[in-house]
């Protein structure tokens, strides 16, 4: 009976599995100052812009790639990756009407709509988006609305453009371009990603969103996303992505970094449904990501939430530095890996300002022959009086071939500090799948009820339409694993 | 209602049930009683549908239909329903929540549409007064941090807002102090008609104080040794199971 459900599971399709058939442009395979200057040509970027690429990927070639992660995969070989693909425009695009039909359409398969006031998920919303596929930003939404209270909201490369002071003042503040391995490559060969500015007093109107799109094969994608909240605004962001089902492992190296000023608070939520490989563990996308935000001034609030159930390798620690005095940072995660996906997911706090707070709540689940890891870092820095810092991770382990492994790291260097860390295990019960069915609720429902009670306290962090979309996702992800 | 003929039921290689018969109709209570490991919450969890129990012979007919046949969530809906011994917890789920996802399981089985959740919500406050469960354990998760007698009168009300045809009460009463058993039984006797049936499963005579069956059965190792009305609880009682241990002795 488990294996039936199992095998039933696992023959599942990846329902983002598609191609689009569009024309690229596309630079050639491998990695060099030349593949860099011809990305910077074209994206017709200053001399500044290149001058940054270069020295990162200079510090890249003399980097090692992390081995420390709990994952064993095969390293990527960096000379055989396209590192810029973007959709042939047919022309110069002044409307919506004007995109490629194919690409709308691929972006109605995915149900993220690039008309403005469309729904999502069947919720009458009012979310801005920008999408980018492959390489670069397709469309950007409600700009305008959004430009009547000052906020900018584009893609990174017109914000190279268009705002080049904001750019160069915060890039890399988060994320030095020297951070680790993947950072790095991201630094020198990004193409593209979001940019999003939200100046002094304003409350952001409506949910901002990014959706990303991996499309051509043998291409890597190093998107870049950068937000900035000035004093006392405030924004809440989304960020989705899925990718084609190949046999080929894809890499994925972005880097987002959020700053936020006095008294401003950012939200960032991911729904991460990158394609996982299929039930051999063949294919998928290596997903090394460096996410990052400091809490720059007094006051001011950083949360991450993430539902994380795609990539074959995920290797991926949002982290918030609190250097303002009064900060705080939230951590709000659920990862599920499912067949043969590993990830390696969790957290850096950094304490710096005085009464410093931050919250850590991550969930794992884990099934098939998958391996999952937190891996976080609580740190309090000397002088960071009174910070306190509360940790709980939860591991959900759904059958016996799968592992879950908790690897917290604790660094306190002031004495007023108060670090709680709670820890649990558990496995899905045959009880209380039994309880459930006997009150008439068949196996699937029964597992999405009792997962999405496990992850009830991140899942609430998401925005409305999010948690929807979450939710299915967690049901579909897990079917079957439990007989 | 239930029409159970020689039913045989193994766990690993070890027989529990050996052959075991009865009938219960329509507006019927059954108590089966017995010494502890004769097979009484065996029989729950093989009518119920647990899959750790082999079914090795025999036939089980629910309403017409080959109740071995039917999956754990089909028998339930069929309207079979079993408070269990040990409630499981169900952590971060709501008990409204449960319910609801149950209800509306069943709902779908019979073809009928989802209840309006106004009506559910109704539903939710005339059923709990029945067993005087407190408001707010319907919108706590599920049997989390319930104590003992909470979690039995929870299980009174899911089977009152389920309202199946035969109800299974396994050791409802252990664990109960006075005051919550008759709390218990006066629910479950609430929702006795005409038109449904009960199998009180009880090592005490004690429950059936409250909850009077029409017919008594004893079980021991695996089979119904002797049946009777309500005095031969009584009787079980005063003379304990020493007596049909001797003479019921079976070699293992």
């Amino acid at each position: 009976m488990a294996n039936e459900i199992l095998e039933e599971h696992i023959n599942k399709d990846y329902e983002w599995g598609f191609t689009t058939n569009i024309d690229a442009d596309e630079a050639p395979k491998g990695l060099n100052e030349d593949i860099i200057k011809f990305i910077s040509a074209k994206k017709n970027e200053p001399e500044w812009m290149l001058e940054f690429r270069l020295k990162a990927f200079r510090n890249w070639q003399n980097m090692v790639e992390p081995e420390w992660a709990h994952v064993a995969y095969t390293k990527p070989n960096f000379q055989d990756i396209i590192y810029y693909s973007a959709p042939k425009p047919k022309k110069e695009l002044a409307s919506l009407d004007e995109v490629d039909p194919e690409l709308l359409k691929t972006f109605e398969k995915l149900g993220i709509s690039l008309e403005e006031q469309k729904r999502l998920s069947g919720v009458q919303s009012n979310i801005a988006v920008d999408v980018v596929f492959d390489s670069v930003s397709v469309k950007t939404t409600f700009k305008e609305t959004l430009a009547e209270k000052g906020i900018i909201f584009c893609s990174f490369s017109e914000a190279v453009q268009d705002h080049p002071e904001l750019v160069k003042k915060y890039m890399g503040m988060a994320v030095p371009p020297t951070d680790n391995f993947y950072a790095a490559l991201n630094s020198a060969v990004f193409t593209d990603g979001s940019f999003c500015y939200i100046p002094k007093g304003v409350r952001s109107p409506m949910e901002l969103s990014t959706y990303f799109r991996i499309n051509a094969s043998g291409t890597g994608q190093f998107e870049r996303t950068m937000i900035i909240a000035d004093e006392d605004s405030y924004v809440s962001y989304l960020e989705g992505c899925t990718a084609p089902q190949r046999d080929e492992n894809q890499l994925h190296a972005a880097v987002v970094e959020i700053i936020t000023h006095k008294n401003a608070e950012v939200k960032y939520s991911t729904v991460q449904n990158w394609y996982p490989g299929d039930k051999d563990g063949k294919g998928g996308i290596f997903n090394f990501v460096t996410k990052r935000g400091i809490c720059l001034e007094d006051n001011s609030k950083i949360s991450w939430t993430q539902v994380e159930t795609g990539s074959a390798v995920t290797w991926k620690y949002p982290s918030v530095i609190l250097k303002g005095n009064n900060s705080v940072g939230e951590f709000y995660s659920v990862a599920v890996t499912n067949n043969y996906q590993q990830a390696d997911t969790g957290t850096k706090m950094i304490h710096i300002g005085k009464n410093t707070r931050s919250t850590i709540i991550s969930k794992g689940i884990s099934a098939g022959f998958s391996n999952n890891s937190y891996r976080g870092l609580v740190q309090i820095k000397k002088g960071a009086s009174n910070a306190r810092n509360f940790s709980q991770c939860d591991s959900l382990l759904m059958g016996d071939k799968c592992g879950a492994h908790t690897f917290p790291y604790i660094e306190i260097k002031d004495k007023s500090a108060v670090v709680e860390h709670e820890a649990t295990t558990s496995k899905i019960g045959e009880d209380q799948l039994f309880y459930c069915k006997q009150r008439g609720i068949d196996n699937e429902k029964a597992i999405g009820l009792i997962v999405n009670g496990y992850c009830k306290e991140v899942l609430n962090k998401l925005p409305m339409e999010f948690a929807v979309e979450a939710q299915k996702l967690l049901a579909i992800s897990l079917e079957g694993s439990v007989g | 209602m239930i029409s159970i003929k020689n039913l045989h039921a193994s766990i690993g290689d070890k027989e529990i049930l050996r052959g075991i018969n009865l009938e219960v109709k329509a507006g019927e209570v059954h108590a089966i009683m017995g010494p502890n490991g004769s097979g009484k919450s065996t029989l729950s969890s093989v009518l119920a549908g647990r899959e750790d129990y082999d079914v090795t012979e025999g036939e089980v007919t629910f309403n017409g239909k080959n109740l071995l046949d039917l999956s754990t969530e089909d028998r339930a809906r069929e309207g079979l329903f079993l408070a269990f011994q040990y409630p499981i917890e169900i952590p971060g789920v709501s008990n409204v929540n449960f319910l609801r996802t149950a209800l509306n399981e069943i709902r779908a089985y019979h073809g009928q549409e989802e209840m309006a959740a106004k009506d559910f919500l109704a539903l939710v406050k005339e059923k709990s007064k029945l067993v005087e469960l407190d408001a707010k354990l319907a919108s706590r998760s599920v049997n989390e941090g319930f104590s003992g007698g909470e979690k039995k009168r929870n299980e009174i009300f899911q089977m009152a807002m389920l309202n199946p045809k035969l109800a299974i009460l396994d050791e409802t009463d252990s664990g109960l102090d006075i005051d919550a058993l008759r709390i218990v039984a006066t629910g479950v006797n609430k929702l006795k008609s005409k038109d449904n049936a009960t199998i009180v499963i009880t090592h005490y005579q004690r429950l059936l104080d409250y909850i009077v069956p029409d017919f008594v059965h004893i079980l021991y190792k695996g089979r119904i040794v002797k049946s009777g009305g309500k005095e031969l609880a009584l009787e079980m009682e005063a003379k304990g199971y020493d007596e049909i241990k001797k003479e019921f002795e079976i070699a293992d």
